[in-house]
């Protein structure tokens, strides 16, 4: 399905572009995945963390990742307890409230509260509410034919809601695009790391986050001309310390947060949004693609506090962002009420401390409006790194 | 038409009343005793301890290799009964663990700061870990040993329903496909267990661990069923949560046999001559949740003071590993079995926690359930987070007043107890008013 969802950009300016980018990232009401539907086309919405969109892309459905919205949870408030984080309520709230129409919502094992979500939303909806286990025992000599398994059960689901049968090559064609896709996002974190005064952390977010409601190939398009405008920004580097945000794998930041971030540094990494760039490397397009896709999300991915792999130890992986994005500090964070993100903290702070790495912790919730108090202590531990070598 | 929906129970004419009735509580809490002693003494004897969970502990194979079984979750609730919880809890919040971090955990953290220093015991360090993905809080708690003891933390990893009511059974290609996952986890699993124990695999002892379990989950079926009879034959919050320490610990144990053999009898003659519990019964309960262990005799007694008698409970299913199933094994095909087992027993586990408002709405009317009581409770996700929805979706299917109230089964600065017993007392006020429409209407 060609059809374009975003309005024609051609000949605006790199920050109106990214102006457009941020406007439509924070509409609630999804209006490019409005487009889609009124143009005929079927959506499947995923919620956090990882998804393999490949398999609804290649049906011609356009995958839309839920992630939570900063929005009231009128509705979807009523359906949980209280003591739960806000993705969840403002993700369901989405769906009731009418703001996005779907065909079909995935949810995943990624956490207590995750599954959940998926039974909740069932029961709320007319339309197929599932999971989709991905493997917890990465490391398993059976996990990457369990996982194949499992993504066939997922395609013949999505060719009902399709009303087609996807073949090899549609899968192909879509990992293609995907590839492609995957290697316009390392670019875009390569100029963080490498120059972070061309590309400030909530500029990069709002394009990496705007792929996750277009059709990839929209967003290549859109990738492919924003990239070349970023490096050639005229753009002075400034005396800003380096530091990698850790936090973000499932609820959101809000964007004024990730501004007043990039006020006072270079965010050089992070995993914001890492489900949409989970993927590593470039999924291979010969031989068995479903096959390939679960090898690609086993073998040559990222990592986050939701996924258990041997292979990949949190805290030394978080160690190797920092050292190679050559970052001096951490913002090591995580939504409140967010287990596995808490969890995490404390192994992560250790680590961070028998390193020497100055880190600074907060929690953060999508919903909240002020930032004035995080300003002053990110500045206070910035001043403090920077001139007295102290931790905060 | 034979509307009787009580269990059939043949009249029993020549046991003591006073021998029998209790033994069950009396024998359960001796045996756990005995447990926490032999777990305690294991290493004076050499014996490896293995770390396992109430939902998956794969315990018939542990018995068969000789280790002893640490159920971390039962170590908690014990620190919560017996009013210490707080200073595990304290402890590990010390070390950096959040107050939104589930209290089992933060017990167990303080628990291994302090060398395994425990209300009942001495808990040792595991040897080995066996981590299940039916609570996703399981694999984060796995990854806190691994940090502390650098000891094999095997995850088990047990796909669960994909959505309500889809269970694909035998001959489907996703049950075959999930199934095959499970097996081979079992195999990786064996190995481990071999080089851990030093011990070979030894099939004669797995079938005899299973064959114990088997008998096990008979009785334990029967058990629950038995709770049909009117007046109710146990409380199933309160006994139930002794039974259940027994199901968990004493899994593919001969003295566990012996135990729900004995469960069995009593219950079947106590609802052959009529007798139900200590208390009135005016309201039969269903209950969904973890009891309130920080305040544990009193939450009780918020009930069974207004004559309300849990006849049901969800704990019993889940915490039971999901054996409410009745899955029993195929001692000729043990290790198949036994993946077999793990598959069918977690996913109905989660079920029962994700999609708990269809148990409920079939178990209403055979068990005369006349309310519901909802617990959520501040550290666990898993079973809570989806509690108000189910409440929600079971008011819609079943003819029941429900109460939703919250806390904590851990931590007790976070349960209210005045306010839950205000909302536990509206709660029967409702209930009688109820019964007093309906008296009118008939």
């Amino acid at each position: 399905m060609g059809t374009h969802v975003l309005d024609d950009w051609g000949g605006l300016s790199l920050d109106e572009l990214l102006r457009d980018c941020r406007d439509l990232v924070e509409d609630p009401d999804y209006p490019t995945v409005r487009r889609w539907r009124e143009a005929g086309g079927k959506v499947v919405g995923h919620f956090e963390v990882y998804f393999p969109e490949e398999i609804v892309a290649a049906a011609g459905l356009l995958p839309v990742k839920i992630h939570g919205a900063p929005i009231e949870a009128r509705q979807g408030d009523a359906h949980f307890g209280s003591n739960l984080c806000s993705i969840v309520k403002t993700s369901l709230e989405l769906a009731l409230s009418g703001r996005l129409e779907l065909e079909m919502f995935v949810s995943h094992p990624i956490c207590d509260t995750a599954r959940n979500l998926a039974a909740v939303w069932g029961r709320n909806v007319p339309y197929p509410c599932e999971i989709l286990y991905l493997p917890q025992n990465a490391t398993s000599r059976h996990a990457a034919t369990y996982l194949r398994g499992e993504y066939q059960r997922l395609q013949r689901g999505v060719e009902e809601i399709a009303g087609r049968t996807v073949n090899d090559d549609d899968l192909r064609r879509a990992i293609a695009v995907y590839n492609e896709n995957r290697r316009l996002l390392r670019r875009l974190y390569e100029i963080k790391r490498e120059t972070p005064w061309l590309l400030q952390v909530d500029e990069a977010y709002v394009l990496v986050a705007l792929g996750g409601r277009i059709p990839r190939e929209e967003h290549n398009l859109l990738l492919s001309a924003v990239i070349p405008m970023l490096e050639q920004r005229g753009t002075a580097p400034q005396d800003r310390m380096r530091i990698v945000f850790e936090g973000g794998f499932c609820e959101q930041p809000p964007l004024d947060l990730l501004t007043t971030i990039a006020q006072s540094s270079y965010v050089v990494d992070d995993d914001l949004l890492i489900g949409l760039r989970w993927l590593s490397e470039d999924v291979a397009t010969d031989g068995d693609p479903l096959a390939n896709l679960a090898t690609a999300y086993l073998d040559h991915s990222s990592y986050s506090p939701v996924q258990h792999d041997d292979r990949k130890p949190k805290e030394e992986m978080l160690l190797r962002r920092i050292r190679e994005s050559g970052a001096g500090a951490a913002i090591i964070s995580a939504a409140k009420m967010c287990e596995p993100g808490l969890d995490e903290q404390v192994p992560y702070v250790r680590a961070l401390e028998a390193e020497g790495i100055p880190y600074f912790v907060n929690e953060f919730e999508e919903n909240m409006t002020s930032f004035d108090s995080l300003q002053i202590q990110l500045e206070t531990f910035i001043e403090n790194v920077l001139f007295a070598g102290a931790e905060v | 038409m034979d509307n009787d929906t009580s269990p059939k129970v043949a009249p029993q004419a020549t046991l003591d009343s006073s021998e029998l009735v209790g033994r069950g509580n009396r024998e359960g809490n001796r045996l756990f005793k005995e447990w926490y002693g032999r777990v305690s003494s294991g290493p004076e004897r050499g014996e490896k301890a293995a770390y396992v969970f109430v939902m998956g502990s794969a315990a018939e194979l542990f018995e068969s290799f000789g280790f002893n079984l640490v159920l971390p979750e039962i170590n908690g609730l014990q620190t919560a009964v017996r009013h210490v919880a707080e200073d595990y809890i304290d402890q590990a919040e010390g070390y950096g663990f959040a107050t939104d971090v589930c209290g089992y955990v933060k017990a167990d953290v303080g628990m291994q700061l302090r060398g395994g220093d425990h209300p009942m015991g001495r808990i040792p360090p595991p040897d080995l870990a066996l981590q299940t993905n039916v609570c996703n809080t399981y694999i984060k708690w796995g990854e806190i040993w691994e940090r502390l003891y650098h000891v094999p933390v095997v995850t088990l990893d047990i796909p669960g329903s994909r959505a309500a009511g889809r269970l694909p059974g035998r001959g489907h290609v996703d049950y075959e496909n999930d199934l095959a996952y499970v097996r081979g986890q079992v195999d990786e699993l064996v190995e481990v267990c071999e080089q851990v124990s030093g011990r070979r695999f030894d099939q004669d002892r797995l079938v005899e661990a299973m064959s114990h379990a088997n008998s096990m989950t008979r009785d334990w079926v029967r058990v629950l069923e038995l709770n049909k009879s009117r007046p109710a034959v146990y409380n199933a919050v309160t006994d139930g949560t002794v039974y259940l320490g027994a199901v968990n610990a004493l899994r593919g144990r001969v003295e566990g046999a012996d135990y729900f053999r004995d469960v069995v009898e009593e219950l079947e003659y106590k609802a052959s001559h009529g007798l139900g519990t200590p208390f009135e019964e005016r309201h039969r309960l269903a209950f969904v949740g973890v009891p309130c262990y920080p305040i544990y005799r009193k939450f009780s007694e918020m009930f069974t003071q207004h004559g309300g008698i849990f006849v049901g409970s969800s704990y019993t299913w889940f915490a039971s590993g999901g054996w409410s199933t009745g899955y029993e094994y195929d001692l000729a095909h043990p290790l198949d079995s036994l993946a077999e087992g793990l598959l069918v027993t977690g996913r109905a586990a989660m079920d029962t926690m994700f999609h708990v408002d269809r148990v409920l709405a079939e178990m209403a009317e055979p068990y005369g359930i006349d309310g519901i009581v909802f617990h959520a409770i501040k550290s666990c996700r898993t079973v809570s987070s989806g509690l108000a929805d189910s409440r929600r979706a079971v008011l819609e299917q079943a003819d029941v007043n429900a109460l939703l109230i919250d806390s904590d089964h851990m931590d007790p600065r976070v349960v209210a107890e005045a306010g839950m017993r205000n909302r536990v007392d509206a709660f029967f006020e409702g209930l009688e008013t109820r019964r007093l429409l309906a008296g009118a209407r008939s």
